[in-house]
């Protein structure tokens, strides 16, 4: 059985006089342990699909099982909790807070968590030289270059060993070697770790790195298919 | 259950969070505090000020006679004549009042009286006084312009006020008549030299009351060994509840023993007053600090929209985000309690002697003032000005907080 069902999934927005789709009946199954990036032109759906199966935001119908539990009409509080124990988000915007050094950051959802002090240290600490900013510990974001913030973000995101990531254009605003060097990271979490990727992306090199690759177009899926995903390089 | 125990164990890192997050805009927070610091200096420093003029108040209207309570016959109150007298203090009642709490007490014999000269005749009332035990109670006239104090309790002279003096047309040296009842209702009078003339605290006191020796004044009324009013201090003016069952026990049922308050309900009602000024004047200080408050953390929310929005999809419940935007409020509001206690006790310190305020001294002095105004710094006045601050403003707080708990974290996310 699937690890998360999306059943006709349909949202619209409303832009001043105009209704537009968001999605429109998607359905799609994701396995657990799946790499899986969502392409597409800007406005065809990704991020709306992505912010719904992260809990961000709630369909206007259809339905939405992670791991067999419906997750559409969870309250706000359940779905908080659903994000901090089983999902991991990375934003194309880094989006760290300003006043927490790099493994305050990291440590923040650990911390939400309950997970106890020396440990959330350890795993923090642990989880920077994986990403490879062992030095930065204590520096806070408006201290590091876009690469190492976005690191970070990955990091913290990852720390919690969530079943889930979903990243909304990793790379964006990454160079091509520290895009490259996320995305094998990322596929290196997938295969030792078995965590869930579902990333929406324009990125021909994250396309690239994908095992499932979903188009969309105007709020549907127009190709779904398997491919060959690009070996992570030789550290 | 397990929501209070997660936001217990969050609440030193929600501290830390708001503790950065208040000083991300320097300058907004540092006119926020002085704004805080300056209202609650505000609220402390006059109300001391206004509580030292309502004590001085109390204290001179204490001075002028009641003391902080009294010993009557019970039907002197209804009808102040000698007719209502009692023996002077003895045995139980006499001990009570010469150990602590009190601190001084005096018999006295009290009595409505005419005045006469040769030019003019006037209605006082008569005090027949032990002046070494009145001068202990503090209760003697303020100050001596002319002639001699009393001498003792035999004393058969006469002190008169400034003011009845002049309008009697008399002066130090010159006899006047003293006339009053004696217990059988007839007239009592005699012959006595003025003695000293004295300026009292109020003009309405110098008409009002004159001034002889006890024994003298028993005399001459035929009533030997008896009072009609014996008054005494404790330490504090405010605390005479607490130490007054005992005076009452011992002066037994036969008489009537009753606080300042009851003696006179306007100065107690004057200290009702101050506190409840006290609320409204820190309330209305409040409501205009109120506003900055509120507009200080609504900007930060509103600046801080994404941020919340990522903290949100990160898994912080919106209970969290409420808590974590109190707390900011909650440092600016202590940052500002203490500035402003410190301003406050900074500013009162040097005004310990009393600030002189003798150009204004005439207004004053109608209000039973002296030209000097100790402020008056209670604990309590500050833990209330503290109280009201923080309460107050972590309710203020709590829109700007509700807000940004309800934001949508897609929506949040999306702002620029």
């Amino acid at each position: 059985m699937s690890d998360i069902r999306c059943r006709e999934l349909c949202k619209t927005f409303r832009q001043g006089e105009e209704r537009i789709t968001g999605l429109d009946r998607v359905s799609i199954d994701i396995d657990s342990g799946e790499f899986l990036c969502l392409s597409g032109p800007s406005g065809s759906g990704k991020t709306t699909l992505l912010n719904a199966l992260g809990g961000l935001d709630r369909p206007d119908s259809g339905s939405i099982t992670f791991g067999g539990r419906r997750i559409d009409c969870l309250p706000r509080g359940e779905l908080a909790d659903l994000r901090l124990r089983e999902i991991g988000f990375v934003f194309q915007a880094y989006n760290l807070v300003p006043v927490l050094s790099a493994r305050e950051n990291i440590e923040f959802v650990m911390q939400v968590q309950g997970v106890p002090a020396a440990e959330r240290h350890r795993r923090s600490l642990a989880i920077l030289a994986e990403v490879g900013l062992e030095g930065l510990a204590d520096r806070r974001p408006p201290a590091m270059s876009g690469g190492q913030q976005q690191r970070v973000a990955v990091a913290r995101a990852i720390v919690s060993r969530p079943r889930l990531v979903l990243a909304d254009e990793p790379t964006a605003n990454l160079d091509s070697h520290s895009a490259t060097r996320l995305m094998a990271l990322f596929q290196t979490l997938n295969r030792e770790h078995g965590v869930t990727f579902v990333m929406a992306t324009h990125d021909p090199r994250v396309m690239a790195f994908a095992a499932r690759r979903v188009s969309m177009e105007d709020g549907r899926i127009v190709a779904d298919r398997v491919q060959e995903p690009c070996a992570p390089e030789p550290a | 259950m397990m929501r209070i125990a997660t936001s217990l164990r969050l609440l030193p890192s929600l501290l830390t969070l708001a503790w950065r997050n208040l000083w991300r805009n320097h300058r907004r927070t540092l006119v926020m505090l002085s704004a805080i610091a300056l209202g609650v200096w505000a609220m402390i420093f006059m109300t001391a000020m206004m509580r030292g003029m309502i004590d001085q108040m109390v204290q001179n209207g204490l001075a002028t006679l009641p003391g902080h309570a009294q010993i009557h016959h019970p039907d002197f109150v209804r009808d102040p004549s000698v007719v209502n007298r009692f023996a002077e203090p003895g045995g139980e009642l006499l001990a009570a009042l010469e150990q602590p709490p009190v601190t001084a007490w005096a018999a006295r014999l009290r009595v409505p009286a005419v005045v006469a000269s040769e030019y003019a005749s006037r209605g006082v009332t008569l005090l027949g006084v032990d002046p070494a035990a009145e001068a202990a109670l503090g209760s003697l006239p303020g100050e001596l312009v002319a002639g001699r104090a009393l001498q003792g309790p035999a004393d058969a002279g006469v002190v008169l006020g400034e003011s009845l003096a002049q309008r009697l047309e008399t002066a130090v040296g010159r006899r006047v008549v003293l006339m009053s009842q004696d217990p059988d209702n007839d007239v009592a009078d005699r012959g006595a030299r003025v003695v000293g003339i004295y300026r009292g605290r109020l003009e309405g006191d110098e008409e009002r009351f004159a001034y002889t020796g006890r024994d003298s004044l028993q005399a001459l009324l035929g009533v030997e060994g008896e009072v009609t009013e014996a008054a005494m201090n404790g330490p504090d003016y405010r605390r005479v509840v607490a130490w007054l069952p005992d005076i009452r026990r011992a002066a037994g049922a036969s008489l009537s023993v009753q606080p300042w308050q009851t003696l006179n309900p306007f100065l107690a009602s004057m200290l009702g007053l101050q506190d409840g000024y006290a609320l409204v004047f820190m309330l209305v200080v409040f409501l205009v600090l109120s506003f900055g408050l509120v507009n200080t953390l609504v900007m930060a929310v509103f600046e801080r929209t994404r941020e919340l929005g990522l903290i949100q999809a990160l898994g912080m419940r919106p209970g969290l985000i409420l808590l974590l935007i109190l707390m900011e409020s909650l440092w600016l509001l202590l940052l500002g309690l203490a500035l402003g206690n410190a301003l406050a006790l900074a500013t009162l310190w040097p005004l310990r002697d009393g600030l002189d305020l003798s150009a204004v001294a005439a207004g004053l002095e109608m209000m039973a003032m002296g030209t000097t105004l100790y402020p008056l710094l209670e604990l309590s006045d500050m833990a209330m000005a503290s109280a009201v601050v923080v309460g107050l403003g972590l309710l203020a707080s709590l829109l700007p907080a509700w807000r940004a708990s309800r934001l949508a974290p897609v929506v949040a996310l999306a702002r620029d």
